[in-house]
Order: structure tokens, then sequence, then C-alpha cells
């Protein structure tokens, strides 16, 4: 029961581009979290990680907004001790005589007072022996070597990663392939988009799309082709005894693929759908302008479609740009599930082998400048809640500063216990949706982005509240206590970025991407270990300027309580669609939405 | 038992597509452990030592259903609560603060009692209540320590900390490593038995802008809300998740507690624990930190069933969005026999670039950007809606989208599914199952999902064979009874822009079929 049309309507609806484009992407706000797509369903059958847009329309209200990476604690010694003195306080309060209660005495021995507890609960013939939560001691965690995937370079310069997975009858593969939307002509924006769906829709030379989509469909089987700011790719998933025969197809619709127009033409309805719709949604306007605001207009990161630019895009364009890029010294392919590497390898060499090198994908020349200071306001009259963003240009993840940036943004922005959470959300009750930090990208500066989401009448409040976090930041950039949270945080959690062979080789196909050795990961964990006090207040004079921060407003400033005036001149920004030329939708030579 | 699993095991060779049973599927089986505690709690284990992590899924078998009266809201308010901490956690001196938020519940309530006098309202002696309120709210604040719950979970390697509340049920989830099973038991059974209501007016605040953000600043948000209030008048399904915002502005933390002790009862859990977790070692420290929650009996629940629907009706939201179709149809519970018969049509409809609706109305009439038909909406536990939606594009109208989803909806009635689909149906259920195992955290939700609904977490595998059954003849027999004219309510967003106001009753709505 998953359908694709979660992830068509995300894409059209929201006329967003992948993930990657946005180079501070917060985790977590899964409004429900993925799982099964067949089970009868709690909500309904779109589930997947990327039907945000459905689960938000149809489903309950889901978590607390725990968003970032998450920070934490539990290194605060002073609560400790304070939270362990009053433990006795509330048992007797409780009335409530439990071994609990004696285990806290004040014997200074854990083992005198597990031996206590022991006698204890002898005594009085209960089984139950708990230990207080602050001191249960964790066994040691058992020794973990993750699976390795076994890398392949052919003489074509294609580069495979081979990562058995034996627990499930399963197969999945990716090929990522140079050359994204940052490289397309800024009068054809969308030509990536176009590209990523009707390379898939279009079909081979001997196959259509629909054809492809019913042997797929009848054997569960996927093949999708997909784009992101600085790449495409084309992945397969199949159970893995149907390999054979949809490894086949695979390798048809990357070397044969026909583009026909009449999905060019569909997928073009299906964009125009989407740029009329982007003004629908709050969400989308912030990711839209934000980027404009923070890299710039012109900048290939914060391009979009317009009806114009979509327009012009040929089917010529499509095979253009798949003559341009698509040879195998430019992709990076990964695979993973139940087979043999040996086996496995036997298998692609044939297949890549004979392949011809071709041209090597460049990498654009991208200027980035700090975006112009200043109070930026996007109006929308049919909200009552104003979504708050103060950005700026963040950093490459090449940068030695990167280490220190991630701990500064665990203590201030990231998780339940961050500094923004703590205050904005639960101490002030101004926003769900709070937090962010200094965004990193693997080969660009990433979007520095502190945001809020609050009550009209409190948008300035709002504003001033993450100015005024900022400005404490400055001076108070993190305690022991803090430092030892955030670091705790990320090290303690730091198996939940290989426990599976898939995360393994997700991680090891982005370091071969980016080129970044391919030992990153254990270098990370280094690196944060050596994270100094000094040096998360050196990154955060360094990286948070509050006064070159933008100030983006998207909100309904008749509700406004104070004027954002109030805080200096504000400059309107106008997100009018562009109408699409004339004739352009058909119908009666109409043009825009109805 | 031994016996049942020879059974299971056979089904599987049979009814499973053929990599599934060469994967010895009955393997899976064996890694799954059920303890049901004298208490009632019942926790089911998958052992799955792939890595030393492991998830839990805490799932309570009450949601927003339950909210009552004039208190909507009030079970989501009650899973924000639960991560404000203990008597243990998120205090510096409990003793102390017991007493003073003791003091916040009365001044509240005096303040609420004026508040929401109709007449006789006393604008000063308001005042003087909204005022002793607050000082009480500072004077329990001042014992806070702010999401301590969420920095232990997350200094000790949690991650994925989050929990849901949606109709049918509320539920709790992270993920942690293996080594951390005990606090994990520790600060589960903790906030499980002893919640405390701190800061409960602050987050109630936090829930209002979760209100504004979900549901008022969002198109198909106000949509929805509208469309469930008219599609349901009975059945609790016709309020909203989230609360109405009086409601929100009126129910209390002594509220939230009373929710609390009547449904956060052991018996009325299922915990589903996924990972390198060894059920000789976990299920005696469950038993030892979760054994402590009281024995009581699952509440009762009494039910208001939906009245048949016996005329159609209709919202249209005049809104600056662009359009947006929706339609609905009553459909009996989960437990309805016919329950994989629904899973079929929504399958058959809408799964995929083969499904109908995206063949007809997307691909060959090329009139909509997405067309689905579902089940479950808003939710599954009681008798609820098979939804249909579409997206046009532009210059066409939801009229459009009616009839051709109307369209389709006839063949059903009129004409069998191809065996093609129908196979195609179930070969995709049985994969979907495989691709489901692969997360533990999904596995988790999954185990305590099936307990849960079913009474044995074995549904999971057995729905397959719901599905196997399921013929032609039941997708048309359903059809027919479901999709009824007088069955079905329609929701709109009809696009109004600044210049185009319609005058009063200017409202065309979506011409009938």
């Amino acid at each position: 029961m998953s359908t694709r049309s979660d992830i068509f309507l995300t894409a059209v609806i929201l006329s967003e581009r992948g993930e990657s484009k946005d180079p501070y992407s917060r985790l977590g706000c899964h409004p429900e979290p993925a799982w099964r797509a067949n089970a009868p369903s709690i909500c309904h059958p779109e589930r997947s990680a990327r039907s945000g847009f459905l689960s938000r329309l149809f489903c309950g209200t889901g978590g607390r907004a725990a968003e970032g990476s998450a920070v934490s604690s539990c290194g605060n010694e002073g609560a400790h001790l304070q939270a362990r003195r009053n433990r006795s306080h509330h048992l007797s309060s409780r009335g409530d005589f439990s071994p609990r209660g004696i285990c806290f005495s004040r014997l200074s021995s854990l083992v005198l007072v597990s031996l206590f507890c022991l006698l204890l609960i002898s005594t009085l013939g209960s089984a139950q022996q708990i230990t207080p939560w602050n001191q249960i001691q964790a066994p040691p965690l058992p020794a973990f070597t993750p699976p390795e995937p076994t890398r392949v370079q052919l003489a074509n310069g294609l580069v495979i990663f081979l990562q058995p997975d034996l627990e499930l009858p399963l197969i999945n593969a990716t090929a990522r392939i140079r050359g994204g939307a940052i490289s397309e002509p800024a009068s054809k924006a969308g030509l990536t988009d176009l590209y990523g769906e009707v390379w898939r829709t279009g079909g081979t030379k001997t196959k259509t799309g629909d054809q492809m989509d019913d042997f797929l469909e009848a054997h569960a089987a996927k093949i999708e082709t997909d784009n992101e700011s600085d790449s495409t790719s084309i992945s397969l998933d199949c159970l893995k005894n149907d390999f054979d025969a949809v490894f086949a197809m695979y390798l048809d619709l990357l070397h044969n693929p026909e583009f026909r127009d009449d999905k060019l033409q569909l997928a073009k309805a299906q964009m125009y759908t989407g740029i009329a719709r982007r003004n629908d949604d709050v969400g989308s306007i912030v990711h839209r302008e934000s980027l404009v605001i923070a890299f710039g207009k012109d900048n290939p990161y914060s391009r979009i479609a317009q009806y114009s630019s979509v327009a012009k895009v040929t089917r010529q364009d499509l095979v253009n740009w798949h003559r341009q890029y698509v040879y195998p010294n430019n992709i990076v392919f990964g695979i993973t599930g139940d087979f043999d590497p040996k086996d496995m390898e036997a298998k692609l060499r044939p297949a890549f082998d004979s392949w011809q090198k071709g041209p090597a994908a460049q990498q654009p020349d991208i200027k980035f400048t700090e975006p112009k200071p200043g109070i930026y306001f996007v109006r929308k009259t049919d909200v009552n809640q104003s979504s708050i963003n103060l950005l700026d240009l963040g950093i490459e993840r090449s940068n030695p500063d990167y280490y220190a940036v991630t701990v500064m943004n665990e203590v201030f922005g990231g998780g339940f216990s961050s500094r923004l959470f703590n205050k904005l959300r639960s101490e002030k009750g101004l926003a769900y949706d709070v937090g962010g930090g200094v965004g990193s990208g693997w080969d660009h500066p990433g979007l520095t982005n502190f945001e809020m989401q609050t009550k009209s009448a409190t948008t300035v409040e709002g504003i001033q509240g993450l100015d005024d976090e900022i400005d404490d930041l400055l001076k108070n950039p993190a305690t022991p206590a803090e430092l030892k949270r955030a670091k705790d945080d990320i090290l303690n959690s730091f198996i939940f970025r290989f426990d599976t062979p898939e995360k393994v080789l997700h991680e090891k196909m982005a370091y071969e991407f980016y080129h970044y050795p391919l030992d990153f990961l254990e270098h990370y964990r280094t690196e944060v270990e050596k994270v100094t006090s000094d040096d998360v207040a050196r990154v955060a004079h360094k990286y948070v300027h509050k006064d070159k921060l933008a100030v983006l407003v998207v909100g309904n400033d008749t509700e406004f309580g104070k004027a954002l005036s109030s805080l200096g001149p504000v400059q309107d920004v106008d997100i009018t669609i562009p109408p699409p030329p004339p004739g352009l939708m058909g119908e009666g030579g109409q043009g825009g939405p109805q | 038992m031994k016996l049942w699993f020879a059974k299971l095991a056979a089904l599987f060779l049979l009814a499973v597509v053929l990599p599934l049973a060469a994967q010895d599927l009955a393997s899976y089986e064996r890694r799954v452990s059920v303890k049901t505690l004298p208490n009632g709690l019942t926790v089911v284990l998958w052992r799955r030592p792939e890595a030393p992590v492991f998830s839990f899924f805490t799932q309570v078998d009450a949601g927003s259903a339950q909210d009552p009266l004039n208190e909507t809201g009030l079970a989501h308010m009650m899973e924000h609560m639960a991560f404000k901490g203990t008597p243990d956690i998120g205090t510096t001196d409990y003793a102390a603060e017991k007493p003073a938020l003791e003091k916040v519940e009365q001044a509240y309530a005096a303040y609420e009692a004026e508040r929401i006098k109709r007449v006789g309202q006393d604008p000063q002696k308001l005042a003087q209540l909204q005022k002793a309120w607050e000082n009480a709210r500072d004077a329990a604040e001042k014992y806070v320590i702010p999401n301590q719950f969420g920095e232990v979970v997350e200094s000790h390697g949690g991650v994925g900390l989050n929990a849901f509340t949606n109709y049918d049920e509320t539920a709790y989830m992270y993920s942690m490593p293996s080594n951390q099973l005990e606090l994990w038991a520790a600060l589960e059974s903790d906030r499980m038995m002893h919640p405390v209501m701190r800061q409960f007016y602050k987050e109630r605040n936090v829930v209002m802008e979760e209100r504004r953000m979900r549901t008022d600043s969002r198109p198909t948000g106000r949509l929805v809300e509208q469309f469930l209030g008219t599609a349901f008048m009975a059945n609790p399904y016709h309020r909203p998740t989230i609360g109405y915002a009086s409601d929100l502005q009126s129910f209390s933390a002594t509220d939230a507690a009373d929710f609390f002790k009547r449904y956060y009862v052991p018996s009325n859990m299922v915990i589903g624990l996924v990972g390198d977790l060894d059920p000789d070692v976990v299920f005696p420290i469950v038993e030892r930190y979760f054994g402590q929650l009281s024995n009581t009996p699952k509440p009762v629940e009494p039910y208001t069933v939906e009245a048949p629907q016996n005329s159609v009706r209709e919202v249209t939201l005049q809104d600056p969005a662009q359009p947006f179709y929706l339609e609905g149809y009553h459909r009996p519970s989960y437990l309805a026999p016919d329950d994989a018969v629904y899973d079929a049509i929504s399958d058959i409809l809408s799964n995929g670039r083969t499904s109908r609706l995206y063949r007809s109305l997307v691909r060959d009439q090329q009139i909509a950007a997405v067309a689905a038909g579902f089940s479950g909406f808003p939710g599954n536990k009681y008798s609820h809606l098979f939804a249909f939606y579409a997206v046009p594009l532009p210059g066409h109208t939801t009229g459009e989208m009616q009839k051709a989803i109307h369209v389709e909806i006839e063949k059903l009635k009129t004409q069998e599914v191809t065996d093609d689909e129908l196979q195609m149906f179930k070969t995709r259920t049985k994969a979907d199952l495989i691709r489901g195992l692969a997360g533990n955290e999904g596995l988790a939700q999954q185990l305590a999902y099936y307990q849960t609904r079913y009474g044995d977490w074995r549904e999971l595998f057995r729905y397959l064979d719901r599905v196997d059954k399921v013929t032609k003849a039941d997708i048309r027999r359903v059809s027919n009874q479901v999709f009824q004219d007088t069955n079905r309510t329609v929701g709109v967003i009809q696009t109004q822009t600044a210049s185009s106001q319609p005058g009063p009753g200017a409202s065309k709505g979506v011409e009938q079929q």
C-alpha cells in the first residue's frame, strides 16, 4: 500500500528540491515515525519519511518536535546532587515505602547500598530491586565493528561499494552521478527536476516507462531516478530473487533512456502545479526565501523554477544532460542486501567494465557573499503564527572548526535540552518549533539558521528572544556541564551513525562523492572528543554574528503585537509568482491557477 | 506453542513468495519473546543482535478519542507532560515543589471559575485571580530543571526521542545503545508511574503554538478540521486531536492527571522492544521496574457508534490556497472481517504508477498532480472513513476531480478488478512486510501495534493470510456497500483571491453527480 503519490505530492506541491539542497537540514520532526507501509493503518497508507505533507494533513498530532540532532546532558552535577537529596522527601511525601527510598541513603558505597537493598527486599518478601536512575551502572557496550563495504574502482573510474546485509532477502542499489541543479542554466531552472523525473517515466529505447511500471510493480520492485542540488541518481530496490531481471532493466535505463516527450509534458504540468501552490504553505516559503536571503538571489543553491524556465526545457535538454554527465568516472555506485560480495562483483564488473569514460563533471564556480543584514518580511494573511528565521552563511564541513561548531550547535539549538528549547519553548512557552545552529555543507557553506514559530502577537518578542539567546551565547558560550552534555550526547549516540550496514554504506558513498577521507567518521569522533569550552567560545564569536544576521519573518502583520519596524527598517519581500507565459497551460489558453 | 509455530512456518512456505520461504521466516519468529507482567503490562521483544542498540515503542491504548467532553486535546497534552519529568527527574526539590504545584492548581481553579462565568464576571476579581495564579506558577517554577528527562536520555546516547498522539493511541519512542537497557527501564517506568505536571500552563501555550502551526496556518489543516467535524457527528473522530482553542485555554493539570490515572495503566499499555537484547537478561529488568506499576484493570470504553449517514454532506472552504479535493465514505473499524478488502481497494486505486487513480487522473486525463484513495482516516480503531483526495493541476477544478474519482469508483462497483491487479496487491503486501522488518524502530512500533490491537503480535504475519483470501468478488461487494452517495462527505478548498471576494451565497461548491 505504499504509494509513490506521496512522493509526487511532496515534490510537486511543495516544489522543493531534495533536502540536500538545504545545507542545514534539521533532523527529526516527523509527525509520525516512518514505519512499515502496509499495516492496517493507524493513519493512512502513505507513511514514508517523505510524506510530510500527507502525514501533516491526515495524521493525529505528532510528537514533540525534537529538532536537531539533540543536545543533552546529565553532567549537570548540581542538578544531580539536588535531585538525589530530594529523593527521600518525595518518597515520604508519596507515603510510598519502597526499597528505592532506602537505597537512597547517604551511604556512599554503591556496593553497600545494593547489599542493603537486597537484604531489605528479602525481608519484605518483594522481588523488586530498583536502582535510582542516576545510580545505574551501564555495562560496557559490547565491542562492535561496523561492517565495512568493499570498495572497487573499475578502470573506467566507476567506484563501487559492496555492502552485504544477509538479514532480509532484499537488494538495494544506488548510483549517484555528479552534476545537479547548481549546474543547470539559470534560464532553465527546473531542468534537473524534470530530468530526475522523466529519466524514469520516459522509459528506455525498447520499453516505455509504463511498461517498466507494469513489470516492476508486479514484482514489488522499484527503479527510480532522482535529483539533488549537486547530483542525480538512479536506484533499484527489489526482492533478491528478482535482482537479475530488475538489474537488467536498471542497466537499460542507465544506458538507453528515451525521455519520451509525453512524460516530459506530464512532468512539466506537475511542476506548474507545484509552482502555483508554492505560497500556500509557510514551510515552503521559508525554505525558499531563506536560501535566497542567505545565499543571494542569483546563487545556484537558491534558484527556483518558474513557469517560464520550466516551459523552456525541451526533450533535447534532457538528452544532452544525460550525455554530458552520465559516465562511469562521474559515478559512485553502492549496493547492499542479501548477496555474496564476490558473486555480486562478478555480476557488476561485466555490466560496467565496457562502459567508456567521458568528460569529468565540472563543479560550477559559485560565489558566496554574506547576506545583507536587516528585517525581511513576507506577508501572509491566512496564518495566525509567524515563522522567524535568523540567517547567515555557515561553514564547510572540511573546516577544522566543524567539530567545535557541532558541539556549539548541540549546546545552543539542537535537541530537547538545548538553550533555545529550554528558554523559548519550555520556559517562555513561545514556540512549539524552535532551534537552529551554524550550518555546514560538504563542499560549500551551509545555511546558518536560528528559527522559531510563534503566534503573531509575539513575533517581536520571539525575535528578541532569539537575539537575547545569541547575546548570551557570546557572553557565556558553554559551561563545563553544558560542554560535557553536548559531547556525551554526540559521542554516546555515535553508534547510531553506523548501526546498520546501509548507514555505513551511505556514509562511505558521501565521503567518496565529496572527496573526504573514507575514515572521516572515526576522525570526527576523535575531533569531537578534543573540543574544549574555549573552542566553543572561539567558534561562537567567529561564526555567530548577531549584527550580521538577516531576519526573515513570514506572518500576518495585522495581528502583530508590536510592529516589526520597532526593531529597525523592514524590507518587504515580494513572493508573487511570476505569471506563466500566455497559453502555457492549454485549457483555452488560460494562464495561472484558477 | 510449538505446534503453532510449525503451522505458521507452513503458512509462510505456502503463502509467501519464494524468496521469503527460502530465507526461513520461522527463524524470525524464534527471535520473539512475549511477557505479560502480573499487573497486565505486555512486552514483546524481538531479538535482533546485528548491532548493540535497541529501540522501544510504548503504546498506550488511548488517544484523543478518549478526550473528555470540553477537554479536547487532553490526550495530546498528557503526551507532552510525559516529558516533564517525575519526582526524581526535573526538579531541584520535589518536596517543596509538590505543594507549590498544588497551589498552582488551586489558584487556577479559582481563576478559571471566574473566567468562564457567562454572567456576572467581575473583571477586577478576574485580574486578581489571574495574578495569584501567575504568582503560584512562578513559585513552582523555581524548582524546575527544564527538560532534564530529555537531557538524561540524550546524554546517554538516546536518539529519536519523540512521541505522538492520534485519535486511537498515544505512543512514546526512542533508541539507545543496548548497554543502557536498565536506565531505559528506570526512566520509562518512572514516567509511566509518576509524571509530574510541572510547567503545565507554559506547555499548554506550546501546544497552542502547535495548533496554530498544524491546523490554523495550513490550508489542509483548516479543511480537515472542518471536514471531520462534518463527516462524523457522534463518533469521537469529529473532534480535533490537537484540541479546540477554547478547550486548550481551559483544561488544567488536574484534568491531565486524571486522564493519566484512568488510561495510563499497565493493562492498557504494550511495549515493543527490538534490538540486541537477551530476553533472559531483559525480562527480569523489565519486571523489576515495570512491575511497580499499579495493577489497575483496563478501562472500559463506552463508545457511541456513528449513526448511518443518510445524506450527502459537504464542506467548502473559501481560502487563499489553491484548490484541493477530499471525500470520504464511512466504513467499519479495523476489526471488520473485510478489513483486508479495503486494503486491496486502496492498493489497486493508489499504489504507485500502475494504480487506477494515477493512470486515470494523472497520466491519461492530466487533470491532477496526485490522486489517491486510502483507509484509516482519521483513525481506524472505530468506524472511520475510506477517503479519496486529488490535487488539481492549474486550470482544473475540484468538480473535475470528483467526477473522475467517481468514474473509478463506479468501475469497482460494476466490474471485477483484473487478476493481475489482485495479484499485484498480494505480492506487494508480502514484500512490504519483509521491508518493514528492516528497522528496529519500525519493528518495535509494529509489535506494539499488533499486540495492542489484536492481542497477539503474530497478527503482523497472519495479516498475510487475510490478504491472500481477498477475492475479486469481495472487492466488488465491498465497493457497492460503501461507496454510496448518501454515505459520502465532500471537502473542498475553493480558491478565493483578495480581488475576487464572492458575495454572500456565491460559493457554488462542487456539483454533485
